[in-house]
């Protein structure tokens, strides 16, 4: 990698130097929105295994791995994409029949959890889930996680307040930190040393990018480092955290990028109807990963036309008007 | 002035909501109830988002919670952790509505949206909570949609995803939990509430052309219905707020 090139790379590269067998891994963005999901393809194409996968709304994206046979284990608040998937196909399938480890959370534990990785505390505090199953019902057992010293010795701990009654609080629910191995973020705008402009809701991706020891970076635009340190406020994440950057024009796509381009309705119910049947969603594969060479190709199958259509109107960030039914 | 099911649901939760608060919406229905309320009872009122975009703009519905469409115009653009701690702090959480739906509520309003069967083997997996354990656990208010089916009214949940009244009155706060719980649940043929004194669940509406015995067959365990009255339809002008303002592109409704 030289100083010229920053740490820009291309995306099978990053992959293979990131994302290996078993490791443990978070992606960006919520349920329809900014997945990368170029990544995601990639990482199916490359037929990596064994992922241990966090997760809270990671709809699309998480989906696609499961069913592209990626993650064994899957810690989740959400396994849902909107209309055309209320429960994500592949996740219920794959749950249905017992072929992944997974347990369950909310969407604010997750987020906390990834803030404390980000932090370097061990655990954090909230107030959510007491006296339900999401305390009771671990998907991972104490057995299997004494074994594991990637995973914490237990799931969620109700704790007596020890400051007394302070915050009007008699009790709190302790939930461990995540840092993965790696995440990978799509994000709008990014320079070749990673720092990141993101536009429209942030999610969780600031604190999943700064928990990991590795960050993959796919961007709409690479841009020079001086546009973004002219407006250094509206810039999330700072190229320290950061290992790689990958500029992929439609690097979300089928997810939407704000003021970029929306979600393409028509792929997604398309992929719902394949994602139902397990010899359909074979031949999915085949044609829309296995038998193109990159994003671009996936692209190129959707066409041109298609892509038109959901482009963002510069005045809403979205596509107006799109025939979503 | 003729009305379906979904409109008259989407009106009694509307009714619901009250200038000021602010409403924790998913999409579809909930989402379409709270876009209503701003028409009819609660101009002021403010729809939020649990990826953290407060009061958006909604010129168009939007799919899911992290929808382009709910970034636009918005007050702020956050994340996950400043919607939640929306609901978490006291000083704003304690104006918050939620609006959740469930696969299987019980008497006193716990709600099941992750599995039916076994957990690690379920019969049928959903998605699980995301942000609902969340909202049912902080907020003072909450409505519930849901559909009056035997096997979606048990007696008890197959997994409890997010908080209602637990067992009865003082376990909510017995077992942590800032008081508050479930104010209505609204379904196809009625609306239930949840008494003061027992936190069971009640008969408080049920809809023209449906009878509170109806409604208790479709339901697994009894509630009191000596308290019921028909409920009032949706209004001509309610219709059309719906119909022309909300909804136009017949995405929900």
């Amino acid at each position: 990698m030289s100083a010229d090139q920053g740490k820009v790379m291309a995306l099978d590269e990053a992959i293979r130097s990131y994302v290996k067998d078993g490791c443990h891994i978070s992606i960006g963005g919520f349920t329809l929105s900014r997945n990368p999901m170029a990544a995601v393809y990639e990482i199916i194409r490359q037929r990596i295994r064994g992922l241990h996968c966090y997760a809270h709304s990671n709809g699309t994206g998480v989906d696609e791995l499961v069913g592209g046979g990626c993650i064994s284990k899957l810690e989740i608040a959400y396994g849902g994409n909107a209309k055309s998937a209320p429960t994500c196909i592949r996740f219920k399938t794959a749950i249905q029949r017992g072929e992944i480890r997974f347990e369950d959370y909310t969407n604010y534990q997750m987020a906390l959890r990834f803030h404390a990785g980000a932090m370097g505390v061990p655990f954090i505090t909230t107030r959510s889930s007491f006296g339900t199953d999401i305390v009771n019902k671990w998907g991972f057992s104490k057995e299997m996680r004494e074994k594991d010293p990637k995973i914490p010795d237990n799931k969620l701990v109700v704790l007596d307040n020890p400051f007394g009654n302070w915050g009007n609080a008699s009790k709190v629910i302790l939930i461990p930190a995540i840092n993965p191995d790696v995440t990978i973020i799509h994000v709008q705008k990014a320079d070749k040393f990673g720092t990141c402009r993101m536009m429209g809701l942030a999610y969780a991706d600031v604190d999943q990018a700064k928990a990991a020891r590795n960050v993959i970076v796919t961007c709409e635009e690479l841009v020079d480092s001086e546009e973004l340190r002219a407006q250094p406020e509206f810039n999330q994440i700072p190229f320290i955290h950061v290992s790689a950057v990958v500029p992929i024009p439609f690097g979300a796509y089928p997810t939407a990028c704000y003021r970029y381009y929306d979600y393409d309705p028509q792929y997604l119910s398309q992929h719902s109807v394949f994602a139902k049947n397990d010899k359909l969603y074979r031949e999915y594969l085949d044609k829309f990963i296995f038998s193109v060479k990159d994003h671009q190709g996936l692209l190129d199958l959707v066409g041109k036309v298609q892509l038109e259509k959901i482009k963002a109107d510069p005045r809403t960030g979205y596509a107006t008007g799109l025939d979503r039914k | 002035m003729n009305y379906t099911l979904r409109e008259m649901m989407t009106i009694m939760a509307a009714r619901e909501i009250s200038d000021g608060d602010i409403v924790f919406c998913g999409t579809g229905i909930s989402l379409v109830a709270a876009m209503a309320a701003k028409y009819i009872t609660a101009p002021n009122s403010i729809i939020f988002f649990e990826t953290g975009a407060i009061d958006s703009q909604l010129e168009e519905i939007p799919m899911s919670v992290a929808d382009p469409r709910v970034m636009y115009s918005a007050a702020s653009n956050g994340g996950l952790l400043e919607a939640f701690a929306t609901m978490q702090n006291r000083i704003t959480g304690d104006r918050v509505i939620g609006i959740l739906g469930a696969a299987q509520i019980d008497k006193y309003g716990n709600l099941n949206s992750t599995a039916i069967g076994d957990y690690f083997m379920p019969v049928t997996r959903f998605s699980g909570s995301g942000g609902a354990c969340d909202v049912a656990s902080f907020v003072p208010r909450c409505l519930i949609f849901m559909q009056h089916e035997k096997r979606k009214f048990p007696k008890k949940v197959d997994y409890l995803t997010s908080p209602g009244y637990l067992d009865g009155p003082g376990t909510r706060e017995k077992a942590g939990l800032m008081p508050g719980g479930p104010t209505a649940v609204i379904t196809n043929l009625g609306l239930m509430r949840f008494d003061e004194e027992t936190k069971e669940m009640y008969l408080a509406h049920y809809y023209p052309g449906t009878t509170p015995q109806k409604i208790l067959e479709n339901m697994e365990f009894e509630v009191d219905i000596t308290r019921a009255t028909e409920a009032t339809p949706p209004t001509e002008n309610e219709l059309k707020i719906l119909r022309e303002k909300v909804d136009p592109q017949k995405l929900i409704l």
